[in-house]
């Protein structure tokens, strides 16, 4: 187990350096000088030479990138062009809505799709069965923002049960900030529920299928002993992966919802900071953003161990 | 009844490659789905074609007396707030979201199975390949997406550039795993063993023989691509606002929700209508082309 989690952790390294190098190249390859840009008209040559030597764009391209790397790994990420403040300190200002929104989208996503995907599979080539998978194809084709903005026209304007868009903190009213959350965090949960109906109900599929579960018929066990404490179990392994794959893909919804409903979340945060050009806060979100994606992943995978017990490395 | 029609396929297959027609009205009769999606998406095309003949009005140009009208006669879909026709507007969506699509495919593919076959052929680039795939990937698509129209700013080449980017690492995933299989086969050993090249074999064999998957793979690019096209154009870092996209207007819709919700509505349809399309016809290209699954029915 230990030496399993130290070749994972070892394997991270190469994909962090990649991602790393990307977001360096990315922003250095960006038209124009970005210390004359951040400067001003009327720097004088000395002060545009100050403010490289102050963003590590001084010496050879490799030497600017471990530079930037070391500052990196210690949380300093630079400093926004837009309003002069540390990135790491805009990132935590906005982090919190993100995460808000994704545990309420995860929850709906896990509480619409474990039941349809169990349902369609005992039930296979039912009514049920029908719809989950209908819903499953319609879920991968509707794109986000167009659910949000559906969303925000029959709940909010037609019907006026919730509010249309924002974000009011927790700390102040939490039953206030939910009823903000309610429409994004739908918008961002349904479209991931399709893809784990669809792995539940195949993955089910394959145990229901299996010698053992054959056997607890014929002992005489009920239907939902059958499924919940035989089938189920061993259909969490795929289940599993789905669901980390979900985590992942709200991450990427994350950005397009934050922006219909005005979350002020690391989404928003990295549209506005495209339309301003900041390119240390690109930088920095998306840096935080694949770091968590890749970690999120190492995270289910150790889950396995907790669930199957037969699992070993 | 089963064995004799694997029997016969297996013999005709042996004796002359099926046309591509043949394939086709095959794959037609097996799979409805196939049929559904190849229909709505030619039907899209066909609009998407056709658009300046569909529709009397420009789609650029406004008209101010009839702004934010509702569907009627006069206009199919209503207008924006500019007067816009939002029917003409789709159609000449769908244009650019078509070619958005198919460029990002055709470059992610191309990309994907060059660097897919490199990997595949020998381990040592493998490892180096596959690192940098696998570190692309761990960003989400949308997000590295709009951090490479950042850089690269905003236009159509740089929104297909940057969707093909983002793609690639998934065709050279799937290149890759099948060029692994493959690789070890007989007839890859035979075709060695003759004095066949190296281009040749991994062009004639090893590329011929992962065709199917990539095929599969770059239907469902196809429909990242133009969901990922619609995002990008919504959020304003994708193609320029005065050129019609189908995220653009949904975006330009926003504001109007409360008054002229229709606006927002259709272009969403129309990508709805053009991704399920898609998506029907991998999952069905996928059934029909998966070898292990190609006899069973």
């Amino acid at each position: 187990m230990l030496s399993y989690l130290t070749g994972r952790l070892l394997a991270l390294i190469p994909v962090l350096l990649v991602v790393a190098v990307v977001l360096f190249l990315l922003v250095r390859s960006t038209p124009g000088d970005p210390a004359r840009v951040l400067a001003g008209e009327d720097a004088t040559p000395e002060q545009i030479k100050m403010l490289r030597r102050d963003m590590g764009l001084e010496g050879p391209l490799p030497a600017q990138f471990v530079r930037w790397l070391g500052r990196a790994v210690q949380g300093d990420l630079g400093r926004s062009l837009f309003n002069r403040l540390p990135v790491s300190r805009i990132i935590g200002q906005h982090v919190g809505p993100t995460l808000m929104l994704s545990t309420m989208a995860v929850t709906i996503s896990l509480s619409i799709g474990l039941p349809l995907g169990i349902v369609s599979a005992v039930f296979r080539n039912s009514w049920m069965d029908q719809a989950g998978l209908a819903l499953a194809m319609l879920g991968a084709a509707v794109p986000t923002f167009w659910l949000g903005l559906s969303l925000i026209v029959v709940f909010a304007v037609n019907l006026g049960w919730l509010p249309s868009s924002g974000f009011r903190s927790p700390t102040e009213d939490l039953r206030r900030s939910l009823t903000y959350l309610v429409l994004p965090a739908f918008t961002l949960g349904v479209p991931s529920s399709a893809l784990i109906i669809r792995f539940v109900r195949s993955s089910l599929l394959d145990v229901i299928a299996t010698d053992y579960v054959r056997t607890a018929r014929a002992k005489g066990l009920g239907q939902r002993l059958v499924i919940f404490r035989h089938a189920l179990r061993n259909a969490l392994v795929p289940i599993l992966t789905v669901i980390g794959l979900t985590v992942a893909a709200l991450m990427g919804g994350a950005v397009v919802t934050e922006t219909v409903f005005a979350i002020p979340g690391m989404g928003q945060l990295v549209v506005q900071s495209v339309l301003r050009r900041d390119y240390p806060v690109i930088q920095g979100v998306t840096l935080v953003v694949a770091t968590s994606y890749v970690l999120i992943n190492l995270g289910v995978d150790l889950l396995y161990f907790v669930v199957d017990p037969r699992v070993k490395y | 009844m089963a064995t004799r029609s694997v029997e016969w396929d297996a013999r005709a297959q042996a004796t002359k490659r099926p046309s591509a027609g043949t394939l086709f009205l095959r794959m037609m009769r097996r799979r409805r789905i196939i049929g559904l999606g190849a229909v709505i998406l030619l039907l899209v095309m066909a609009a998407a074609a056709a658009a300046p003949w569909l529709t009397p009005y420009n789609p650029l140009a406004p008209d101010v007396p009839a702004r934010l009208q509702g569907p009627g006669p006069a206009h199919l879909f209503g207008t924006d707030d500019f007067g816009r026709d939002i029917f003409s507007r789709v159609l000449f969506g769908a244009r650019l979201s078509l070619l958005v699509g198919t460029l990002v495919t055709v470059l992610a593919t191309a990309g994907g199975v060059v660097i897919g076959l490199a990997a595949g052929a020998n381990p040592r680039t493998d490892r180096v390949l596959m690192r940098i795939m696998d570190g692309l990937m761990a960003f989400p698509d949308i997000v590295l997406a709009i951090a490479l129209m950042a850089t690269l700013g905003p236009s159509v080449r740089n929104v297909i550039i940057a969707l093909g980017f983002v793609y690639t690492p998934r065709v050279a995933r799937v290149v890759r795993a099948s060029v692994l299989v493959i690789i070890n086969q007989e007839y890859v050993e035979a075709a060695r063993a003759v004095g066949a090249s190296r281009a040749r074999i991994m062009t004639r064999h090893v590329l011929a023989n992962s065709i199917s998957p990539v095929i599969v793979q770059a239907t469902f690019i196809a429909a990242y691509a133009m969901l990922g096209e619609a995002a990008l154009s919504f959020l304003g870092v994708g193609v320029p606002p005065q050129i019609p996209t189908w995220g653009g207007i949904i975006a330009s819709g926003q504001v109007y929700l409360r008054q002229a919700a229709w606006i927002s509505v259709f272009p969403g349809a129309a990508i709805i209508l053009s991704v399920l399309a898609l998506n029907l016809l991998g999952d069905g290209l996928r059934d029909f082309l998966d070898p292990r699954l190609r006899y069973s029915s």
